[in-house]
């Protein structure tokens, strides 16, 4: 017992000792700055959004110029013909990027077509006038996501073939995963989707459980990804879950939806009923999957908000007191979101599965 | 920002309310703690759900 203390004790002053040495050197940055609450505001909302590369941290070299630290990414544009370059050119919306015969610079997180000179021109709303050209570039989020959709794909099929090498039993990190596959099947999918129809289904769910769950804890680490907080990625996650939905359904999905009633009434009374239930149902097979994006979409973006506000809190207190109460509670939060984090997933998994439950119900008639 | 407040005390007041309840019968019927848990994040789940549709729409 004293021996498991005393490492508790060395690593704890280890972690205070390197907590402490990071806040003095970033607290005499940031008293240089003019205005420290926008500055804390815009470093929020700049992690949020999708950027064109990995950037880890940045400082100021002695002759005044941005030095940033971090892993740089392709930028692919179509404007007329095809631009690929690397997006250290960009400098992070310093420097002017010359591809063929165009010139193009970052502006507020977005790249735009500018002349030679590098100037850009806003409307009276401060949005840029400048042409923005077709951008498809491997972003911060998508090379999070090809990193995720290649871990998974060697991941599961080297865990799928281990079971024909070990006579059916899991080995190594299979044991981990196998009771969660096993709980998504039994207990997610079956009771929802039933018995007999649930098994085309699987791999639609256990993609996306493990997909979600990996994007989710891939955006704790301090490589600052935010892809589940990001709504377009959430949307092309509920659509998946909106096309399956409907077009596997069966036909008393539909009957459900169109003519709830069935045969226990006559049609001329079932009218005046279904002029406000057909319209409300109809609306229902679109609230669904719009209820599973902004679920994902907010919890995500608010458990970042509230992470990097907290963190924030070390610059603004500017003092000793400052940096344990910051790290404290950041480290509470960052356990909350680790639970959040399967959590959602797991909301997401299950809700996906009600909603095919309900595509694929069959009535028995009488 | 005061309709904010709003929402997250009715979403916590709701949230809470399922919880609560949630809790009680798992007293009540320990033998039904999978099933009612599943109801239970699902109820969680859709008041959530409108309480961030209401704060976008706050916001």
């Amino acid at each position: 017992m004293p021996l498991v203390l005393n490492k508790f004790y060395s690593i704890f002053t280890l972690f205070t000792v390197i907590f402490f040495t990071v806040n003095t050197v970033q607290a005499k940055d940031a008293e240089a700055s003019v205005d420290l609450k926008t500055e804390i505001k815009e470093y929020i909302t700049h992690h949020l959004q999708d950027t064109y590369d990995f950037s880890l941290f940045s400082y100021t070299n002695k002759s005044g110029k941005h030095i940033y630290i971090g892993i740089p990414l392709p930028v692919i544009l179509w404007d007329e013909e095809l631009h690929v370059f690397s997006s250290s050119k960009l400098h992070h919306g310093e420097e002017l990027v010359a591809s063929g015969n165009k010139y193009y610079k970052l502006d507020h997180g977005k790249i735009y077509r500018t002349d030679a000179s590098g100037i850009i021109s806003y409307d009276e709303s401060h949005h840029a006038k400048n042409i923005a050209p077709l951008d498809l570039s491997i972003t911060k989020g998508v090379a999070s996501m090809i990193l995720i959709a290649i871990l998974m794909f060697f991941l599961f099929r080297s865990l799928a073939r281990s079971y024909d090498t070990n006579g059916a039993v899991p080995s190594g990190i299979g044991r981990f995963f196998e009771p969660i596959v096993l709980y998504i099947r039994d207990d997610i999918a079956r009771p929802n989707i039933g018995d007999k129809k649930h098994g085309k289904y699987m791999s639609f769910l256990l993609t996306v459980f493990f997909f979600i769950w990996f994007l989710n804890i891939l955006g704790l680490t301090p490589l600052g990804v935010n892809v589940t907080g990001n709504i377009a990625v959430t949307f092309g996650l509920a659509l998946l879950t909106f096309l399956i939905t409907n077009l596997t359904g069966t036909k008393d999905y539909w009957l459900h939806i169109f003519d709830p009633l069935g045969s226990s009434m006559k049609w001329f009374a079932k009218i005046p009923i279904y002029i406000i239930l057909i319209p409300i149902e109809v609306l229902g097979i679109f609230i669904k999957p719009f209820s599973l994006l902004i679920r994902l979409y907010a919890n995500m973006q608010a458990g970042h908000i509230v992470l990097m506000s907290l963190i924030g809190l070390m610059f603004i207190f500017k003092s000793w007191l400052g940096s344990p109460l910051s790290f404290g509670l950041a480290f509470a939060i960052s356990i909350i979101e680790l639970l959040v984090a399967l959590l959602q997933a797991y909301i997401f998994t299950m809700l996906s599965a009600l909603y095919f439950g309900f595509a694929a119900e069959e009535h028995e008639h009488h | 920002m005061v309709g904010a407040g709003l929402v997250v005390i009715g979403v916590g007041i709701g949230i809470g309310r399922v919880g609560g309840s949630a809790m009680e019968a798992i007293g009540r019927q320990p033998d039904a703690y999978g099933k009612i848990q599943t109801a239970m994040l699902i109820a969680a789940a859709l008041i959530e759900g409108i309480g961030f549709a209401a704060l976008f729409a706050v916001s």
